[in-house]
């Protein structure tokens, strides 16, 4: 009986990581695009996240707290498993976001914090791609602790992850500067994200291929009996991808993000399907994982009446700094 | 023992948690004077009130934003490297945790930037409705990280299956017995360190005088808070009691030992400072009252004598020359002479950081103390270390974590102390642009203001 508020957590802890993605990915690439842009861009690129990255990063708070709070099993699986990935990208955030801070306070050394700030930028992106590989190949576990060691993360497939999420998040950034900027730079961010978007197509195909190559299990979930029901799921996600691609070359502003948007969670939504309903894979099911349901229905009481609020005022702050930013806004 | 991924570990949790809660420490108490300083220029419409509020508002951005990049390396540490606390206690501790992120989330994120960005857009009473937002966001952040130490410290409201928590009662996880005590310790050292800093700022008369009233009365009153934290702490904790205490045997009446070497090796206090009967007095409020000493105690039960020892000195000390500082000050106003005292204004300038050296002192003295535990007399804290840890590993991340918080700490509270060194009247001149509300950004907006294209029109 307890096991009845478990798929709303899923849905709930789903949607915080996806926004999370969503939102700090697109100012992570942001971040690692504005080390290649020209030196005049720089600022104008970082007015573009300027009043929005912190905001976007405490989604990662509650997205921890809430696999904590939900899942801790899974939380206290997982986590060890990825010891270097999580502290690289702790790190990196920490290093990028006073970088973000400083350069304005200290502009003889505005080059030595750009260079933090991009480097900050890649880093917590790739750790987190090691995170995204290292939990799609699961780990090993002896009853309720995870039992390999802390370098488990280091395999062929965690680099590709990485390397994927370094052009998603580059996407999205790319994206993101088209819908905020204009003239030359607005052209470059068009020509970066259609490059990103290759990148990102050739990643979701070699990953998927992988995954079904080296997991019998997730290659008897797509190409089973339920085959017809999720083989649209791939259809659309190359029609997406062919859309973004005219998108970016086109005039709308708008359009490349949502369709970068729309290609994550097409991703995300695969992803799901392979492991479901595995939160810890190979081991443990989201209900096995989960915490009884006194806890999940003391949290979600509260969750029920604030997140709304959250998400209301986060989209109050993006309608209040609408619109395109220049140089020296004045 | 030289590369123990316990001991290493728990040093990684002393370096995060120690940087982390100096901003805390800091923004609590001011929080709440930014919305006296809001209450005070809505109520009484002089621009002096709002000037000085703009300037601390603009210095408690810089360290809220700190304290969020230092805050989310926290949660991580628990699943990083006490995992096995984390399996063992969150059903009863991460919804509390969950609770903080949302409430503290939502108030202050979404508040400070009307707060910073809003005066001249919003009418005068949302702005200090914003501050009082603000501020009790902060309140109600500390409220829910002191309910889940506090329960570590006191567990109540639960039953233990298969060595993991689960609760029974929420009232009485959240209103565990050492809970109100802390709550009130910790808040109102919040607001002394706060205190202090403000008044280091001799050149705005009113910042001065504002800051002694505080200070006259939250220094004693603490003191009295204080003890009867100690009593909470001698009822739950004895053993801890006992370190603080730095007593191994038990006698009545018992002395109040005031310095020593305490060697837990042979539980013998060397070169003790001792005054007859005084303990008894002031520990159990009786003549010959007496506590447990540590040798009541089995030898694996109890805590290292040495830190909570020295660390309790090193705060009540701070708190007799902060009580001596503050009667100083109301003397020197009463003769008149406040603003002609030069030494005493060169006094609060140096001992502005003391408040920051209390808690961190404070927090040694009631974590150390709580040892060999993490769930109080339940879980060891050798049983919540991440078991796939290597030696090798913690001290690999940790120096990681030393060389960046080395970087990145400093520079930020060196910027903040010139910020406050330079005073209102350097804020006013490149202080804070007016434009819309937003998230909180502050060193960056106040650089360059986005203006969104609604305000250019």
């Amino acid at each position: 009986m307890w096991h009845s508020l478990v798929p709303i957590w899923t849905v709930i802890l789903g949607l915080g990581i996806f926004i999370y993605v969503t939102l700090d990915g697109f100012d992570l690439g942001v971040g690692m695009l504005h080390g290649l842009v020209r030196e005049d861009d720089r600022e104008t690129v970082m007015h573009a996240i300027g009043p929005f990255w912190d905001g976007n990063e405490t989604w990662l708070i509650l997205g921890g707290v809430g696999l904590l709070a939900a899942f801790p099993l899974a939380f206290a699986i997982i986590i060890p498993a990825v010891y270097f990935p999580i502290m690289l990208m702790l790190l990196a955030l920490v290093f990028r976001g006073v970088a973000f801070e400083f350069r304005f306070e200290h502009p003889h050394l505005r080059r030595a914090w750009d260079i933090a700030f991009c480097a900050g930028s890649a880093v917590a992106t790739f750790a987190q791609g090691l995170v995204l590989g290292s939990f799609i190949q699961g780990f090993k576990v002896e009853g309720r602790v995870f039992a390999g060691t802390s370098f488990d993360f280091a395999t062929p497939f965690s680099l590709l992850t990485g390397v994927a999420l370094m052009l998603g998040y580059g996407l999205l950034g790319a994206a993101w500067l088209v819908l905020k900027t204009e003239g030359d730079l607005q052209a470059w961010s068009r020509r970066a994200g259609r490059i990103c978007l290759v990148g990102v197509g050739v990643c979701i195909a070699a990953v998927s291929i992988w995954t079904a190559l080296a997991s019998p299990a997730i290659a008897a979930r797509w190409f089973g009996p339920e085959m017809i029901y999720l083989a649209p799921l791939p259809l659309l996600t190359l029609a997406t991808g062919i859309y973004a691609w005219r998108a970016f070359g086109g005039n709308a502003d708008l359009t490349p993000f949502l369709t970068a948007v729309v290609l994550f969670a097409l991703s995300f939504l695969g992803i799901t399907i392979s492991l479901w309903p595995m939160i810890v894979p190979g081991h443990y099911t989201l209900w096995q994982a989960a915490s009884p349901e006194s806890s999940q229905a003391f949290l979600l009481i509260g969750t029920l009446g604030l997140l709304p609020l959250v998400l209301f005022y986060t989209g109050w702050s993006y309608w209040i700094f609408r619109g395109k930013v220049t140089a020296g806004a004045a | 023992m030289a590369l123990d991924p316990l001991w290493l570990s728990r040093v990684q949790w002393v370096w995060v948690i120690s940087w982390h809660i100096l901003l805390p420490a800091f923004t609590v108490g001011l929080a709440s004077y930014i919305a006296v300083l809001e209450g005070l220029a809505y109520f009484s419409g002089r621009k002096i009130w709002s000037e000085i509020a703009s300037f601390w508002t603009r210095i408690f951005a810089v360290s809220f934003g700190m304290g969020v990049v230092s805050g989310i390396v926290m949660p991580f540490q628990l699943g990083t490297n006490w995992s096995r606390f984390s399996d063992s206690t969150a059903n009863v501790l991460a919804p509390l945790l969950a609770y903080e992120g949302l409430t503290a989330f939502f108030l202050e994120a979404s508040f400070l930037g009307v707060l910073l960005f809003g005066r001249k857009l919003v009418a005068p009473w949302v702005h200090f409705f914003a501050a009082l937002m603000v501020a009790a966001g902060t309140l109600f952040s500390t409220f829910w990280i002191l309910s889940v130490n506090s329960w570590m410290q006191t567990p109540a409201g639960f039953h233990v299956e298969d060595r993991r928590f689960f609760p029974d009662d929420w009232w009485a996880i959240i209103f565990n017995p050492s809970f109100p005590y802390r709550y009130v310790h910790n808040v109102t050292a919040f607001y002394i360190t706060t205190g202090f800093v403000g008044r280091s700022r001799d050149q705005a008369k009113m910042m001065l005088r504002m800051a002694l009233n505080l200070l006259i009365v939250l220094v004693p009153l603490q003191m009295i808070v204080g003890d009867l934290h100690g009593q909470n702490t001698l009822r739950y904790q004895p053993a801890k009691f006992a370190a603080i205490e730095g007593r191994y045997d038990t006698v009545s009446p018992l002395p109040l030992t005031l310095f020593g070497i305490p060697d837990d090796a042979t539980s013998t206090m060397r070169d003790e400072v001792a005054i007859p009967s005084l303990g008894s007095l002031l520990l159990t409020h009786s003549k010959t009252g007496t506590i447990k000493g540590l040798h009541s105690f089995a030898a694996d039960q109890r805590p290292p004598v040495g830190p909570p020892f020295y660390a309790f000195r090193i705060m009540v000390g701070i708190a007799l020359v902060m009580l001596f500082i503050a009667a100083a000050g109301q003397l020197l106003r009463w003769l008149g002479r406040l603003d002609d005292a030069a030494w005493f204004l060169r006094l609060c300038e140096r001992t502005a950081p003391l408040g920051f050296v209390a808690v961190l002192a404070g927090w040694t003295t009631t974590e150390v103390g709580r040892q060999p535990w993490t769930v109080y007399g339940l879980l060891r804290t050798a049983q919540s270390v991440t078991p796939s840890l290597s030696g090798g590993d913690v001290a690999l991340s940790l120096s990681l974590y030393a060389v960046v918080y080395l970087i990145m700490f400093p520079t930020g509270l060196a910027f903040m102390a010139g910020l406050i060194r330079r005073g209102v009247a350097a804020a006013d001149s490149d202080g804070p642009p007016e434009i819309a509300a937003g998230r909180p950004a502050p060193p960056y907006v106040t650089a360059i203001p986005v203006i969104p294209p609604a305000m250019v029109e």
